[in-house]
């Protein structure tokens, strides 16, 4: 009986009345996509990203250098037919390394700015919330980490990490750690001051006295509102985090060669030799660190004026 | 209604509501702001309240104390018996949606990243008051009431014009099927012709779900229109309190005096005496002493200086605070 039934009335289920006629319309997200694609020069950037990403992480499987393999045979040429920008003191090929070392510089911009937005936002939140003394307690922690300037913070903990015999692999993730630790605390402050105007916003009162609860009001109401802020930021802290990564190498306190990065290339000017007569050996990563920073922030730029909610008013 | 069936709905107790001044380097608070002073009222079911009176007097403060969207800072306000100040966090929750607030600013009241469908069925749903399946529908038929169109509910809030997002804000509160709606000036942003559709829209919600509103405003001749009993703010404190007729045909207190004296009338030959008060209003961080209306007040008398006013019953359910009545 049931099952015949079922037959008769196959989901008939009451449709309400929207008209399927799509009138042209678009949520603040497609306007800013939008927006952001009129942009030439953040267009740009953003291909050249794109471009950067898929030469660093594809071409090298496709090099025949890329094992990385001493050959003091050809130590130290100039740029060739075989080596496109020339090999370096034992012998490796520019190219192969400067993509590989732009994987790992790429690598640690994008892992420790997903670090410190997530703790910068997570304790923004919670101090924002709860106000009183834990939010005293962050910020003032935060302070603290913002009056010591982050450079050489950044050498102290990579000498401490050197005094201690930090095997060299790991160096890598600690870099990641130590970027976000100097990165969250700007976040922090930043997602703080807009959660806190925020939840003053009417909108945010209307929540109130419909009798949201805590999860609703904070998931779809104020983080979706801080989103665009974010990814702007975001955005534009992966450049900073590159070159203070690159800054740490090249003093040797960074990511340890003989894995490559942009910064311990560009170790190589520092003898005179190599400075005056080899520039295929630091020129190409200078470059990209350059050309990759540039790229990013343009991008961020283009981002920022699409996003920023104080221009989505007129 | 008929006043033996009349039921209090809202009693407010000596409601106090101060905001702290605070100075110097240390934030010590030097005073406190006093945007509600002592203000009893009762509201019956039914009722559509008026509260009038100028910028400043604390009417804002008053709804939204008396919903707990601020903390009071002293007295009561009791919903059907409950303390609504005294109940735990998440017993509060579970009676707003019978209490609900339309904002103000039409603009700043939608969050312009949810679109308007989930803005008003986010609270039925929420709440529990309706499965998820029904929400569109549910929404759909409010939209409806409201004078919108089912199709508008996929839409942002930047899609609408000023007139829309208030019914949006209407069709907010009334769809969770609220017994007392605190309106904070709802007309105040919007333009005269949207008004008068949006004060029908407000008639005919309350005839259809027997609403009780609380009115803010401080356009007289919409209040005159709409509600049928008024209080009359000055400075935190309700100076008057009254059935509209009563109210408007022979205000006792000298403020509604003045303030009805400056109700424009739409016929250019009519003279009348306007009473016209000279000075602005004091700070409500220091406000005189005795009665708060002294300063400004061209009755005022020696016994005014000193002694507070108390509101006291003039008959048919007409209370004035005035020494001189």
């Amino acid at each position: 009986m049931s099952t015949a039934i079922e037959q008769l009335a196959p989901e008939q289920t009451i449709s309400t009345s929207r008209p399927a006629a799509v009138i042209e319309r678009s949520s603040l997200w497609q306007q800013s996509i939008k927006k952001l694609r009129r942009n030439r020069t953040a267009m740009l950037g953003f291909i050249f990203i794109i471009v950067m990403f898929a030469a660093c992480f594809i071409a090298p499987l496709f090099s025949p250098y890329a094992s990385g393999k001493v050959n003091l045979a050809v130590m130290n040429q100039a740029p060739s037919a075989a080596h496109w920008l020339g090999t370096d003191h034992l012998g490796r090929d520019v190219l192969t390394r400067l993509l590989q070392a732009g994987r790992i510089s790429l690598t640690v911009g994008l892992v420790s700015m997903i670090l410190s937005v997530v703790i910068g936002t997570v304790l923004g939140a919670i101090a924002s919330y709860y106000r009183g003394i834990v939010d005293q307690i962050i910020m003032r922690i935060a302070d603290l980490l913002m009056t010591i300037p982050n450079l050489p913070l950044l050498f102290i903990i990579g000498a401490i990490l050197s005094e201690w015999k930090v095997p060299t692999e790991y160096r890598l993730y600690i870099v990641m750690l130590m970027l976000s630790v100097v990165g969250w605390p700007g976040l922090a402050r930043l997602v703080r001051g807009e959660l806190l105007s925020l939840r003053e916003r009417d909108f945010m009162q209307a929540a109130e006295a419909l009798g949201l609860n805590d999860r609703r009001k904070l998931f779809t109401h104020l983080l979706p509102n801080i989103f665009p802020l974010l990814i702007v930021v975001a955005t534009l802290s992966i450049g900073g985090a590159i070159i203070s990564e690159s800054t740490l190498s090249y003093f040797g306190l960074g990511v340890m060669p003989p894995t490559p990065t942009w910064g311990n290339m560009i170790d190589a000017a520092n003898t005179l030799i190599d400075f005056e007569k080899r520039p295929w050996l630091w020129i190409p990563p200078g470059l990209a660190i350059f050309a990759t920073v540039i790229a990013i922030n343009l991008f961020g730029d283009g981002l920022r004026d699409a996003l920023d909610p104080k221009q989505e008013r007129r | 209604m008929t006043p033996s069936t009349q039921q209090q709905l809202i009693i407010v107790d000596r409601l106090k509501k101060y905001f702290p001044v605070k100075t110097g380097l240390l934030q010590r608070t030097s005073g406190h702001v006093k945007a509600v002073d002592d203000v009893s009222l009762v509201i019956n079911r039914g009722d559509t309240f008026g509260l009038v009176g100028e910028s400043g007097s604390g009417k804002s403060t008053l709804g939204r104390t008396l919903l707990r969207l601020n903390d009071k800072t002293d007295g009561t306000v009791q919903y059907q018996g409950q303390d609504l100040h005294d109940l735990s966090k998440s017993e509060m929750r579970k009676l707003r949606p019978k209490l609900q607030f339309i904002f103000q600013d039409p603009y700043s009241s939608l969050n312009p990243r949810i679109r308007i469908g989930d803005a008003i069925g986010e609270a039925l749903i929420q709440h529990g008051l309706c499965s998820q399946e029904e929400v569109d529908e549910r929404v759909a038929e409010v939209l409806a009431l409201c004078g919108m169109s089912s199709y508008h509910m996929d839409r942002y809030p930047h899609e609408f014009s000023g007139g829309q997002r208030q019914r949006i804000g209407i069709a907010r509160a009334i769809i969770l099927n609220p017994d007392f709606v605190v309106a904070d000036e709802p007309l105040s942003a919007l333009d005269v012709s949207i008004q008068a559709q949006i004060i029908n829209l407000f008639r005919k919600l309350q005839e259809q779900r027997s609403l009780t509103y609380l009115f803010i405003s401080h356009d007289l001749s919409v209040v005159q229109h709409l509600c049928n009993r008024i209080g009359v703010m000055y400075l935190g404190s309700l100076v008057e309190l009254g059935p509209r007729d009563e109210c408007f045909s022979k205000p006792l207190h000298p403020y509604t005096q003045a303030l009805l004296s400056a109700v424009p009338i739409p016929n250019p030959r009519v003279k009348r005496e306007r009473i016209v008060l000279h000075g602005d209003p004091p700070s409500p961080v220091n406000p005189p002493t005795g009665c708060k209306f002294h300063t400004r007040c061209p009755l005022a008398q020696s016994k005014c200086r000193e002694e507070t006013p108390l509101l006291r019953h003039h008959g048919s359910g007409h209370y004035a605070a005035c020494h001189l009545i």
